[in-house]
């Protein structure tokens, strides 16, 4: 899977918001493809805020975000949001959840077959047990692999290294520079060190 | 297409799955049916004339219990913002969820409306008039409940309010439910002049309320 | 008495035992079922209908007897929690369930020529009505809660709060006197039934008995299996963490 050259997701003067409260505002930035940019800041400085809104889920306070030359009208479109909650149905089982997932958010071809992308994340014993079998770090696995089963270019990722054990996070790091080296955008919120060569972004410094 | 597919397929296995309570809805029914004659007394002719009208307000209340799940499981494991993230608008998605919920729901309570009828002494034409009235009408119920689902999603004690919101407005699908579930079994009405406007009741809820279900959805962050 | 307790003790056993189990159950109902059709006699008010009887009645005792096993073995899962009285509770109520709704249906087939009417709100078909609905509810708090051991501990709590409900199925007769039949079999001063079809129904309650314990045995069985299944199911997620191949049973 290589996606196009060009991508490019521009904030312009982008203000957050959250319960009325101003969080953060002026953030202007561009992304190209194959790069990827780490959100950092304090508790409550509106790391998620920022990625959902990036995401298309929540309206900017002011300013707007836009993804150019990946031919969808919104970028929520051609990304892939990966949050604290893992929209995974525990009755389902970790195959079901991804054909699910995969069927749902296609944006192209190309995407991994679900157990060739569990077997990415070391869990290729586990497709066809329900999800709520498995533990909190397995749980996380089965939900980076819908970033490999349904490819989009931009990744949004909110701590995505919780729960994950040294192995998994070094699994998640290659996977990571794999979508990059495709061209691909990444955007992650995180306290610790994803193992990637990123630009940073700093929220909440001012106040 | 191949996504909305997917969706409704997904909504079927869940409901089939341990606790799923695909099948709750018809027992809630059954306990209704079961109830209502303590209270008014086992006079058959009484329960015969009125049968009509318990079987509505059961399938109308055991309608309403699983509805308020309805997008709140997506809503608390994040299902709901990727669904928003997908290619398919808001409303199709919302469409396709009311109708699995409809086919699961829905559908099992009119299958078994006959059964219960005989249970309150209706005979013949009664019967299949209310069979048919609930078939045609269910449908709204569904979707004038997403409504209230929608608007109710992000909140811990949602149900209830959901009960509140959406009852009134069922108060049309009550009238010509009943009506039309009455005049099968004999009355100065033809059946066909409530049950019609009873489709055009369902009809028009499956086109309308997609939209504000799906609008609410997408304030509700 | 624990040893025979032993869930694969108890999987050996039952296999040895249920071969014959079966045997005997199909003997039994088949002989009843002869002498349903054969040998005793149409009744001189009722006609061929009464012929029902030799299924509704067994069903009827028998929807109660499940009740009782599941009243014992949820005693069993809250003072010993033994895992043999859980498989029996969960096994029994679908089972139970099952000969309600047959004792339900019957009675309604006969009621129809009887009475004219396909159901009556007589206090005792009501009351085994509202029998049924608690299995149905016991059924549904299995499914919907996923930890055995819990759903266990839940459904023996409410098994034993229905336990209230089988004396006024018992007596609700006496207590109301309505259309139905007042039972007839087991009353003060000897069966009023005579004994060319008291013989008949004996043998039938006895057929449907052993039947009942065949498929009770069966679907204690299948649930020890299903739950060793979950359990390696669980082995299995551990082990894909750490790159294990998942586990087999020996001898499963």
């Amino acid at each position: 899977m290589v996606f196009p050259q060009d991508i490019t997701l521009r904030a312009i003067d982008l203000a957050l918001a959250r319960g009325g409260r101003r969080l953060a505002q002026g953030l202007s930035f561009t992304l190209q493809g194959g790069e990827a940019l780490v959100v950092t800041g304090p508790n409550g400085a509106g790391k998620s805020t920022f990625l959902r809104v990036l995401a298309g889920l929540l309206a900017p306070a002011a300013g707007e975000v836009a993804l150019d030359g990946a031919g969808v009208e919104a970028p929520g479109l051609a990304a892939h949001y990966l949050g604290h909650a893992e929209a995974l149905k525990g009755a389902l089982t970790a195959r079901e959840n991804l054909e699910f997932w995969s069927a749902m958010l296609e944006a192209g071809h190309g995407g991994l077959d679900p157990d060739a992308a569990l077997g990415r994340v070391a869990l290729s014993h586990a497709p066809d047990l329900p999800v709520s079998f498995l533990s909190a770090g397995q749980r996380r696995r089965v939900a980076i692999c819908r970033l490999l089963v349904a490819p989009r270019p931009l990744w949004l990722l909110d701590e995505p290294t919780t729960a994950l054990d040294a192995a998994s996070q070094a699994r998640l790091a290659a996977l990571m520079k794999e979508h990059l080296a495709a061209g691909g955008l990444i955007v992650a919120a995180t306290h610790g060190d994803l193992g990637l060569t990123a630009r940073e972004l700093r929220l909440g410094g001012e106040s | 297409m191949r996504a909305l597919a997917a969706l409704f397929r997904r909504e079927l296995r869940l409901s089939n799955r341990a606790g799923g309570g695909g099948a709750m809805g018809v027992v809630f029914f059954l306990i209704l049916v079961t109830i209502t004659p303590f209270a008014i007394g086992p006079d058959l002719n009484l329960l015969a004339r009125i049968g009509p009208a318990i079987l509505w307000i059961a399938a109308l209340l055991s309608t309403l219990l699983g509805l308020d799940r309805l997008f709140m499981s997506d809503h608390e494991d994040g299902s709901l913002d990727l669904l928003e993230m997908s290619d398919a608008p808001m409303e199709l998605v919302v469409l396709v969820k009311c109708l699995a919920h409809w086919a699961v729901t829905g559908l099992p309570l009119v299958v078994a409306t006959p059964l219960f009828g005989l249970m309150l002494a209706l005979e013949g034409d009664a019967l299949w008039g209310v069979a048919a009235s609930l078939a045609a009408g269910t449908p709204a119920l569904t979707f004038i409940g997403a409504i209230g689902a929608a608007l109710t999603v992000s909140l811990r004690r949602g149900g209830l309010l959901m009960a509140i919101l959406v009852l009134p407005f069922t108060v049309p699908v009550l009238i010509f439910g009943v009506s039309a579930a009455s005049a099968a079994s004999g009355g100065t009405v033809p059946f066909l002049t409530p049950f019609l406007i009873l489709c055009a009741l369902s009809l028009g809820s499956m086109a309308l309320a997609p939209f504000a279900a799906a609008a609410a959805l997408r304030s509700g962050d | 008495m624990l040893k025979y307790a032993n869930p694969t003790y108890f999987l050996r056993l039952t296999a040895a035992v249920l071969p014959w189990l079966w045997g005997a159950a199909g003997l039994t109902l088949g002989l009843g079922l002869y002498m349903t059709f054969a040998v005793a006699p149409a009744d001189y008010q009722q006609g061929e209908t009464v012929r029902i009887m030799y299924i509704h009645v067994p069903a009827a005792w028998l929807s109660m007897f499940a009740y009782t096993v599941m009243t014992l073995s949820a005693l069993g899962t809250l003072v010993w929690r033994h895992p043999l009285a859980d498989a029996s509770q969960q096994a029994a109520a679908p089972l139970g369930a099952g000969f309600t709704f047959i004792c339900l249906v019957t009675g309604s087939l006969w009621g129809k020529p009887m009475w004219g009417t396909w159901w009556v709100w007589d206090a005792r078909l009501t009351s085994v009505l509202v029998l049924f609905l608690i299995y149905l509810g016991l059924i549904a708090l299995w499914n919907t809660i996923e930890e055995p051991l819990k759903a266990a501990r839940a459904a023996a709590i409410l098994t034993l709060v229905g336990v209230v409900n089988i004396p006024i199925i018992k007596f609700s007769v006496d207590w109301w006197n309505t259309l139905h039949q007042p039972a007839s079999v087991l009353r003060m001063g000897g069966p009023a039934i005579h004994p060319t079809m008291l013989w008949p129904l004996l043998v039938m309650a006895l057929g449907a008995s052993l039947l009942f314990v065949c498929l009770h045995l069966m679907a204690i069985r299948n649930e020890i299996l299903r739950r060793r299944l979950r359990r390696l199911s669980y082995l299995a997620a551990e082990a894909a963490d750490h790159g294990l191949e998942p586990p087999v049973e020996a001898g499963a």
